[in-house]
């Protein structure tokens, strides 16, 4: 009574703060390979500076680490829930908005926010690449793609996998601030669950706890693989 | 019409600002000591001590700031131990105080990692010395340990502090109007939504770059006898 663990356990929270998770955990995984793509692409006009295109992306990865996500997810909501709309009554689906909708601007704005920290991850990534090795590459007279292939992208992804786990870790945790428009991730359940249990010390414990879970498992899982990895660049 | 919405924001998000230079400044003075705090258990020798450091950290940076802020200001006030306790309801009751809170907590988790490491970076043979020469252990952490790994760990902790000004953004949802939180009100009210951000934004870029210079400047206060 006093906790309310009972009222979580009856009112079939549990499967509802499972199903929050695996949002969560979805949104998660979905932003972060849309980041990374975002990542490769803007680290490596940063790192060639590509004349017009280099000012951009410095532009982006400034605003994106420098102002604060909850306002960026305010910017990317609120600025198309209308446009969204309107479209969507245009085709007759006026319903549109709530169902896949939030979904989408979610994975979009963590992507976006994920994306720029990727860029700094890979842009030092590549500036850690020997000069040397891209030198040889091109004396022995391989073409620009190939270099990219053999040479750039393998020591570039080994020496960006323990600032890419951080981003992950980053990644995961703001996910939590879509709740505040309204997509049902494991946040937004557990404030939901709270609300109408009026138990929001349990709620919101549980559902630090599931995040602490996700986080402390991921983690553990690089960790694994990054051992492996140095395994095997050691043979 | 642009210029009325500008004439019209600017005030509103500049009082916004002063709510948002509060926290900040309020929550990285509280956590910046029990960052060092929990540094010092961290390294010590004391097995409870370090375990729970560790532990604190793990717990802090393991979960979303959104769900420690909930945790504190929805979840808290429901507890009889904090509801009887004067001093611990004078500070959960209230949504700034609360924001407060809970960023100063968060910031420190963040903090002990930062000044564990550079406390760590300080050389063995300092500290020996620090101690043949018959110092105290005040003393010793005082003189020696803490001026330098300071220096180590002030990079890193600029970093942080941008995060903190970051972070006060999230007491906009436990109803404290700083600069996100007056933001959020005039996009739904004008609907100028990028022009609103524009400007909030352009206020947290300010913010921060001035933060990032402070931190250069003592840096290179800090570091000058190896310039020359």
């Amino acid at each position: 009574m006093e906790f309310g663990l009972l009222q979580v356990w009856e009112g079939g929270w549990v499967s509802a703060i499972m199903r929050g998770a695996a949002i969560t955990i979805a949104v998660a995984i979905a932003a972060m390979i849309g980041g990374f793509v975002v990542g490769i692409i803007c680290g490596l006009i940063k790192w060639g500076r590509i004349r017009p295109l280099t000012y951009i992306v410095d532009g982006y990865t400034a605003v994106i680490r420098g102002v604060p996500e909850l306002l960026i997810i305010y910017l990317l909501f609120f600025s198309s829930v209308e446009f969204v709309t309107r479209v969507a009554t245009a085709f007759g689906y006026a319903g549109l908005a709530d169902s896949g909708y939030a979904f989408v601007i979610a994975v979009i704005a963590i992507g976006a926010i994920s994306g720029a920290y990727s860029t700094e991850v890979v842009r030092g990534a590549l500036a850690a690449i020997p000069q040397g090795h891209i030198e040889a590459a091109r004396a022995l007279g391989l073409p620009g793609p190939r270099i990219f292939r053999r040479i750039i992208a393998p020591q570039m992804l080994r020496i960006a996998i323990p600032g890419m786990n951080n981003v992950w870790q980053v990644t995961i945790k703001d996910t939590a601030l879509v709740s505040v428009v309204g997509l049902q991730e494991l946040m937004r359940t557990a404030f939901i669950g709270a609300n109408t249990t009026r138990h929001p010390f349990i709620f919101y414990l549980i559902a630090a706890v599931v995040y602490l879970a996700i986080t402390l498992v991921s983690q553990t899982g690089i960790d694994q693989a990054e051992r492996l990895l140095r395994l095997r660049s050691r043979k | 019409m642009d210029l009325d919405l500008i004439r019209q924001a600017v005030p509103v998000l500049l009082k916004g600002l002063n709510v948002t230079a509060m926290l900040t400044f309020l929550s990285v003075a509280i956590g910046f000591n029990l960052g060092l705090g929990l540094a010092i258990m961290r390294i010590s020798s004391n097995r409870f001590l370090s375990g729970f450091a560790k532990g604190y950290s793990t717990v802090f940076r393991g979960t979303p700031l959104l769900v420690q802020i909930f945790l504190f200001y929805y979840g808290l006030g429901q507890l009889p131990l904090v509801k009887d306790n004067a001093a611990l309801w004078w500070v959960v009751s209230d949504g700034a105080r609360c924001a407060v809170l809970a960023l100063a907590l968060n910031t420190a988790a963040y903090t002990s990692e930062i000044l564990r490491g550079g406390l760590m970076s300080v050389p063995a043979g300092l500290i020996e010395a620090a101690q043949a020469c018959g110092m105290s252990r005040v003393l010793r952490f005082r003189r020696i340990e803490f001026p330098l790994a300071i220096r180590q760990a002030l990079p890193a902790y600029g970093n942080e502090l941008v995060l903190t000004v970051k972070g006060t953004s999230l007491a906009s949802t436990i109803t404290v109007l700083e600069v996100t939180g007056y933001a959020k009100r005039l996009m739904s009210q004008t609907y100028a939504v990028f022009e609103i951000f524009a400007i909030a934004g352009a206020l947290y870029l300010v913010t921060n770059l001035i933060l990032i210079t402070l931190v250069r400047a003592l840096e290179r206060r800090l570091m000058r006898h190896q310039q020359r």
